[in-house]
């Protein structure tokens, strides 16, 4: 597949997949590009006219989109770090024989299959909720006062929830890389006298160095994006207190109406989400390599 | 120190018996082939001395001391995989040194013994290259390495030279017999190769099904094999095995006689050439030979028979075996 001819052929070949893909993706970050540079307001649709950096300013001088982007951060990083920890753990768990193994990794998967309204739904109105919650009737079990966790604790719920839903993926790659393991070198290991936990530090965590890169770097490019959960679970308050970049430019475009301000802030979310793959790649990428 | 002893031991998975009892002594510096046809429970047994498995019921003795239900590290043995079992994200230094490390050696010690074992296995120039940059035999040689730094009562190899290709396979062989004339530690080595047996030990183990066979030297189960099963097993190409009228006139039910102990030119025996291999050294032949079957002959190299030709052949008489009904070797 190198001569001349057919290296030609095959450009000519791939041209018209490769053009519709780049107009699918040039045409909208144009488009975007141009409307965040304008007034484009849907309330006042007479007024029109560049705006130079305006809407960009707009954001850096609001309070809540600083707020937004610590959010948006903080959402990421807890939901990776509870997802790769306990992903592991139950992967650990459930790679043990046991009886009942089919169903009990389907239990586990479950969650996945719920989509993400619905997994809010779930977790808002029978876990959370101060009267009809599990988490509710726990509390006064106890004796205490129910904890209203969307109104307190809005992020933290909104990570939990975010978390129950991606934990199956992590345990999931986990679990497989697990199963890719040699148990030859695990027996060496113990033969060698590696306890259990020295098992796992020395041999099984290396091994699953890739599988975590992998589970990182697919879950980040998703939790960037989540909306539905804190769209039905706290509409992103109470007062601004879980919005997230992705909400506030929902806010911005279907709430306030602002198509200008909301294209801005889609261009300020492409170049975070550009700077976060950046340092991810800098610091992780090299597991990827064999 | 290295002597282990095993009392009925037996090992049940479920309901499939896959060492239904076995009785085995094996002294101090012995070099102990376990050798038989795949499925024997040759590997099993390896690990149930490992305690890498569990016994179902039967005693495993250490250096004297039960070490039935010893965790694998405490038992003081080391062992070497079929797959090397490297950690491919370590280099050679830290495989090798893994087992030191985890037993809380001081690095200064651990940097010695690394050092003395890299020497011994020509592995110096590669103590920092990871296992995935290596080739087969020096894989090897790091697992063997990994094994000789815990200075182990015993060693265990399962099927080491099965990875190798023929010519390394060899080299190795000679390597791991020298190790064992250096070390003077008792080595149990697994392998359905009977030619590694064969040269390598000072004690054959061959089981079938389970259960062992027999017991002795190379020679002693090439001479007199006690059975049928050690009879055909051991020996290349495998020994004729006759039955019938021709037995009979020796009193057994089955005779037995090695391709190299029959002399082609004269004799009682006549067959057609089915196919003759000549090897230079040797001559192959395989005989139809009637009534006795199909019988393989080894001849010298100036033997000068071709496929078709009709030979007479005859046992050297005292090189026969002879079994009763039960296929057990009648003196």
């Amino acid at each position: 597949m190198s001569t001349q001819s057919t290296r030609l052929a095959s450009r000519i070949m791939v041209a018209p997949s490769v053009i519709v893909l780049f107009i699918w993706m040039i045409v909208p970050l144009a488009m975007t590009l141009y409307f965040s540079f304008r007034i484009y307001r849907l309330l006042s649709p007479d007024r029109t006219g560049w705006v130079g950096f305006a809407n960009y300013t707009w954001f850096f001088k609001s309070p809540e989109f600083w707020l937004a982007i610590s959010n948006t951060l903080a959402l990421v990083l807890g939901v990776l770090i509870i997802t790769v920890v306990l992903g592991t753990l139950i992967a650990l768990l459930i790679d043990q024989p046991v009886k009942g193994q089919g169903v009990l990794r389907i239990l586990v998967i479950a969650p996945f299959f719920v989509m993400p309204p619905v997994a809010a739904m779930i977790w808002d109105n029978l876990f959370m909720h101060p009267q009809n919650g599990l988490l509710g009737a726990v509390s006064r079990a106890f004796g205490a006062e129910p904890i209203l966790y969307m109104e307190q604790y809005p992020m933290a719920s909104i990570i939990t929830i975010v978390a129950w839903e991606w934990l199956p993926f992590a345990t999931l790659i986990l679990l497989t890389a697990m199963q890719s393991l040699s148990s030859e070198q695990l027996e060496a290991a113990e033969m060698d006298g590696a306890s259990a936990l020295n098992r796992f530090r020395y041999i099984i965590f290396p091994h699953l160095t890739r599988a975590i890169t992998v589970v990182i770097l697919i879950e980040t490019i998703f939790l960037l994006g989540i909306f539905g959960e804190i769209f039905t679970a706290t509409q992103g308050g109470p007062g601004s207190a879980s919005t997230t970049l992705p909400y506030m430019i929902f806010k911005q475009a279907i709430v306030a109406k602002d198509i200008g301000r909301a294209a801005a802030g889609g261009i300020i979310a492409v170049i975070l989400a550009n700077i976060v793959a950046f340092f991810l790649m800098r610091s992780i990428g090299k597991n990827l390599d064999a | 120190m290295g002597q282990i002893t095993l009392k009925q031991v037996r090992k049940s998975f479920g309901d499939v018996h896959v060492i239904p009892g076995v009785d085995l002594d094996i002294n101090d510096g012995e070099f102990v082939v376990f050798v038989g046809p795949s499925g024997c429970g040759k590997s099993t047994l390896l690990r149930l001395i490992a305690g890498l498995e569990d016994t179902t019921s039967g005693k495993i003795h250490i250096d004297g001391k039960d070490a039935t239900d010893l965790p694998p590290a405490k038992r003081g043995l080391a062992m070497v995989f079929q797959s090397y079992a490297l950690y491919p994200h370590m280099t050679v230094r830290k495989n090798i040194a893994f087992p030191l490390k985890m037993a809380g050696m001081n690095p200064a010690e651990i940097d010695k013994k690394v050092e003395y074992a890299a020497r011994v296995l020509n592995l110096a120039n590669y103590l920092d290259r990871r296992p995935g940059q290596l080739s087969g035999g020096q894989r090897q040689r790091v697992a063997i390495g990994r094994a000789i730094v815990r200075s182990p009562s015993a060693f265990l190899f399962d099927e080491p030279l099965s990875n190798l290709d023929a010519a390394l396979r060899v080299g190795m062989r000679q390597e791991i017999t020298e190790l064992h004339q250096n070390l003077k530690t008792t080595m149990i080595y697994v392998t359905h190769d009977q030619v590694e047996a064969m040269t390598m030990a000072d004690k054959i183990v061959v089981l079938n099904a389970g259960n062992i066979e027999q017991v002795g030297s190379p020679l002693e189960l090439y001479r007199r094999p006690r059975n049928l099963f050690v009879a055909g097993f051991i020996g290349s190409p495998k020994m004729n095995l006759i039955e019938g009228a021709e037995a009979a006139k020796l009193g057994a039910k089955t005779i037995g006689i090695r391709p190299e102990h029959i002399e082609v030119g004269s004799g009682p025996w006549s067959g057609t050439v089915a196919l003759s291999e000549h090897l230079g050294s040797d001559t192959f032949l395989k005989v139809d030979a009637g009534e006795l079957g199909i019988m393989t002959v080894r001849g010298s190299g100036e033997v000068n028979v071709h496929t078709g030709d009709r030979i007479q052949f005859a046992p050297q008489a005292d090189k026969v075996h002879r079994f009763d009904a039960n296929g057990l070797r009648l003196d």
